[in-house]
């Protein structure tokens, strides 16, 4: 059996996304580390497993796929009885399904690009040895507000993103939400009681405490 | 019975994916029109239906949705019996269905913001008397390029995006890729044999034809 393996970078979000869904269903799994630094996401053997020339790719057996929310949805269908359930707890239920859907939706458009920058500006330029440029930190962080109070007022109807059970919608956000967490932008969640607990509920999980650094 | 309503602006290609997939399944709606240019989308009552300000949302009898690719894949599953199939053909097989989810992400991140940046330059601003950055759509050019470039080479295995047929991964494409024909951006896609027949075929559907009336 040729397994489960996760061509990534373990400080990649994308790539934390996929390991995290691995952890909470207590899959075997090999890391195999791509050199961004040196450029192998942009040579022609990672190519081939993406052609868009960015981590992670994986592979079950046979099956190779790409981008981070197609390989963890597929993973928890796929192990869909192991581990945690990372679905709505009645999956079949098209309506359900649904409403996790728009959260997915919602943390790749809405939440993401503009957190994304955040973490950018705050974590990554810096080592590289780029300043931050605060402008850009106070217009991205106006935009995070907005849409953090969005899910302070579905929080305070839920526990979780898509209803009272923890799923893929919540598993997306804790990358970057950790990245977060160790810049000034942590204000913003802890600003807000709903958010606050949410962050803290899903960051302590024994899967990301194994990722997270 | 309630009945499937649309809330939404007939040009907007969020709210068009949805049109499509409805058109596609022979589904009856009713399209609600929402005022974009009186700011009605950033107002109650239509915040209480989508918090983020953004058209479409959707009803479905007592089921409420927005985020357009969120709706078009409960509408797939929700009504998978009837009209066309856009699912994979054998849609209950989690590997092709993966593969059906890479193409939607690649639509989503790869090429709809590109794409959607050209299509604002160079057909919406005009609408709003406003004029085309030219250095913009240059640069975007470029990167449209770069992923066009990645849809031939898939386009040359397979008929479709996911596949040998039509799928919601092409039909993503569609309502942004009407907008770019009209433009000199076409040569984009008339430039590169595969596309250039996928593009003909996925605008040339009935359901593609009904939503530019």
């Amino acid at each position: 059996m040729a397994g489960i393996k996760v061509f990534g970078h373990p400080a990649s979000a994308p790539t934390m996304r996929v390991l995290l869904t691995l952890h909470e269903k207590n899959l075997d799994f090999e890391f195999v580390h791509v050199d961004l630094m040196g450029g192998e996401h942009k040579k022609e053997a990672f190519l081939a497993r993406n052609p868009f020339g960015q981590v992670p790719a994986f592979e079950d057996g046979d099956l190779k796929l790409f981008e981070s929310r197609a390989i963890t949805q597929y993973i928890a269908h796929r192990y869909e009885g192991q581990g945690t359930n990372l679905l709505p707890a009645d999956s079949k239920n098209i309506a359900h399904y649904a409403i996790m859907a728009i959260g997915m939706q919602v943390e790749a458009h809405q939440f993401e690009p503009v957190a994304a920058k955040l973490v950018s500006e705050q974590v990554f330029k810096l080592k590289k040895g780029l300043t931050t440029d605060q402008a850009v930190v106070a217009e991205e962080e106006a935009k995070l507000a907005k849409v953090l109070d969005v899910y302070e007022a579905r929080l305070k109807e839920f526990k979780y993103l898509a209803g009272d059970t923890f799923t893929l919608t919540d598993l997306h956000h804790i990358p970057t939400v950790k990245y977060l967490l160790g810049t000034p932008t942590k204000k913003l969640f802890t600003e807000r009681p709903r958010v606050n607990e949410w962050v803290a509920e899903i960051t302590k999980r024994p899967a990301s405490q194994k990722i997270l650094q | 019975m309630a009945g499937i309503k649309v809330f939404g602006h007939a040009a907007s290609t969020a709210t068009r994916r949805v049109l499509l997939t409805l058109h596609e399944k022979n589904l009856d709606f009713e399209l609600v029109h929402v005022e974009l240019k009186d700011g009605e989308h950033k107002k109650e009552p239509f915040l209480s239906r989508n918090p983020f300000g953004k058209v479409p949302a959707f009803e479905d009898g007592d089921l409420k949705l927005f985020e357009s690719r969120a709706i078009t894949q409960y509408i797939a599953h929700r009504y998978e019996e009837q009209g066309t199939n856009l699912l994979p053909a054998d849609s209950k097989n989690i590997s092709h269905y993966a593969i059906m989810a890479i193409g939607m992400e690649v639509e989503a991140h790869h090429f709809d913001p590109v794409a959607s940046k050209l299509a604002w330059e160079q057909v919406f601003k005009l609408f709003y008397g406003m004029t085309t950055d030219q250095a913009v759509v240059e640069e975007e050019e470029a990167k449209l390029a770069a992923v066009l470039d990645v849809y031939e080479a898939r386009l040359k295995e397979f008929k479709y995006l996911a596949g040998e047929t039509f799928t919601l991964t092409d039909l993503h494409h569609i309502p942004v890729i009407q907008y770019l024909l009209g433009t000199p951006t076409k040569k984009l896609f008339d430039e590169r044999p595969r596309v250039s027949e996928w593009v003909e075929e996925i605008t040339n559907r009935p359901a593609s034809q009904k939503i530019l009336q």
